[in-house]
């Protein structure tokens, strides 16, 4: 950048800002969004969610709308109203109170709960937000489904039954193993000690009698391990001749 | 000696593949123009080749036995790995004890997969006019073999 022309800097970013301001204003449209499909049981309470996004910030004369449409309908009623700071709720038609307003315009949110659901509850109900001045925009829609029991989804019990078979065998290998280590390091650790005493024994010819009434029950377990081993070599010997033979 | 490690092998191969086709092909129950289970539904109209085919139902059975299943096959493929690692790790005189236990689950899984699916199927499949398909079949036949090569592998012993 040359020192001597510091006004041509300025304009390219002023150029940029006055492009970026016409290309992008008529995008200034409030966004609805919510649930696609909302699932309940009969005479269990439901949420119906609904946030937006909009390019003003939240204004006090922010208002929200909930229509509801009938299945099998085809006009929409208002049931829900919410105008500057003030929720008006539906208090002569199907939903009279029944409906409860959770939302909070600060937080973006146009949630409303229905409580005691019924089977003619089910229907389209659609949430329309204005945000003055932003008031053009879509509207969203959710579909409300009323079961006698709420459906699991699908690969729920699938992924609980894998899960929970493998995860118990896998559990029950590393505790046999974690069971068989700690075993054979006791066994190992008692004929450490076992061969030391012997030595101690050749050495010292008989004399503590304390020690003597300790040792038989040791003794019977050494001459026991002592067998073993002979015997396993013994079979190990064996196998390992008749395959010479074969051979 | 290694014509019975072939013989063994062939028959856990055999399992396997027994496992894999009732697993994956759709054909549990049979009837006229349509098969269904484990994971579809299709149906063929009489005249010629024009496949409709559905997802199955999401019954909590039918998901059990589609678990039951999978875990089988999950079984046998981990004992077949765990039988080549035994015959080259394993000590002198030492069964495959591993091995064996995870093709005997293998067994139970097919068991029990097949038994729920016998007892449940009228649940989501209310066509009165049926018959078991092969795959159906398959996995009785697979749950002896499994079991047999189970027990096979808990008796041998290993040489050298």
């Amino acid at each position: 950048m040359a020192p001597g022309a510091p006004s041509s800097s300025p304009s390219p970013i002023l150029a940029v800002l006055l492009f970026s301001s016409l290309v992008l204003s008529p995008a200034q449209a409030i966004v609805v969004y919510t649930d696609r499909e909302v699932h309940g049981a009969v005479g269990s309470r439901v949420t119906l969610h609904c946030s937006f996004w909009s390019s003003e910030w939240v204004s006090d004369d922010i208002s929200f709308t909930w229509r509801y449409q009938p299945e099998g309908g085809r006009d929409a009623i208002s049931i829900f109203h919410y105008a500057k700071g003030q929720p008006y709720i539906d208090e002569v038609g199907t939903f009279k109170e029944r409906i409860q307003w959770v939302g909070d315009p600060r937080w973006k949110d146009g949630s409303i709960v229905i409580h005691n659901l019924d089977y003619s509850d089910n229907g389209t109900f659609t949430c329309d937000v204005k945000n003055p001045p932003d008031i053009v925009g879509k509207t969203s829609q959710v579909t409300l489904y009323v079961f006698e029991k709420v459906p699991t989804r699908y690969g729920v019990v699938l992924g609980a039954v894998i899960g929970g078979v493998l995860g118990v065998v896998l559990l029950a290998l590393l505790l046999f193993y974690l069971v068989r280590y700690c075993w054979l390091r006791r066994q190992a650790a008692l004929q450490r000690r076992l061969s030391a005493m012997e030595k101690g024994k050749l050495h010292k010819t008989g004399k503590d009698t304390k020690r003597g009434r300790q040792t038989p029950v040791l003794y019977a377990m050494l001459d026991h391990t002592r067998s073993a081993k002979t015997a396993s070599e013994k079979k190990a010997k064996g196998l390992g001749e008749s395959r010479k033979d074969k051979k | 000696m290694l014509l019975l490690l072939l013989g063994i092998i062939v028959l856990h191969v055999a399992v396997l593949v027994l496992l894999f086709v009732a697993t994956i092909v759709s054909q549990w129950i049979v009837g006229n123009g349509h098969a269904t289970d484990l994971w579809q539904n299709c149906s063929t109209s009489s005249s010629g080749n024009v496949h409709h085919c559905f997802s199955s139902s999401a019954n909590e059975w039918l998901q059990s036995v589609q678990a039951t299943m999978i875990l089988s096959v999950i079984f046998s493929v981990l004992s077949l790995f765990l039988f080549f690692c035994q015959l080259f790790t394993l000590t002198k005189g030492g069964r495959f004890y591993i091995t064996g236990i995870f093709q005997i689950l293998a067994g139970l899984c097919v068991m029990s997969a097949a038994a729920i699916y016998t007892v449940r199927h009228p649940e989501w499949h209310l066509n009165s006019d049926y018959s078991y398909g092969f795959a159906y079949i398959l996995a009785w036949v697979a749950f002896p073999l499994a079991l047999l090569s189970g027990v096979v592998y808990v008796i041998l012993r290993k040489r050298e």
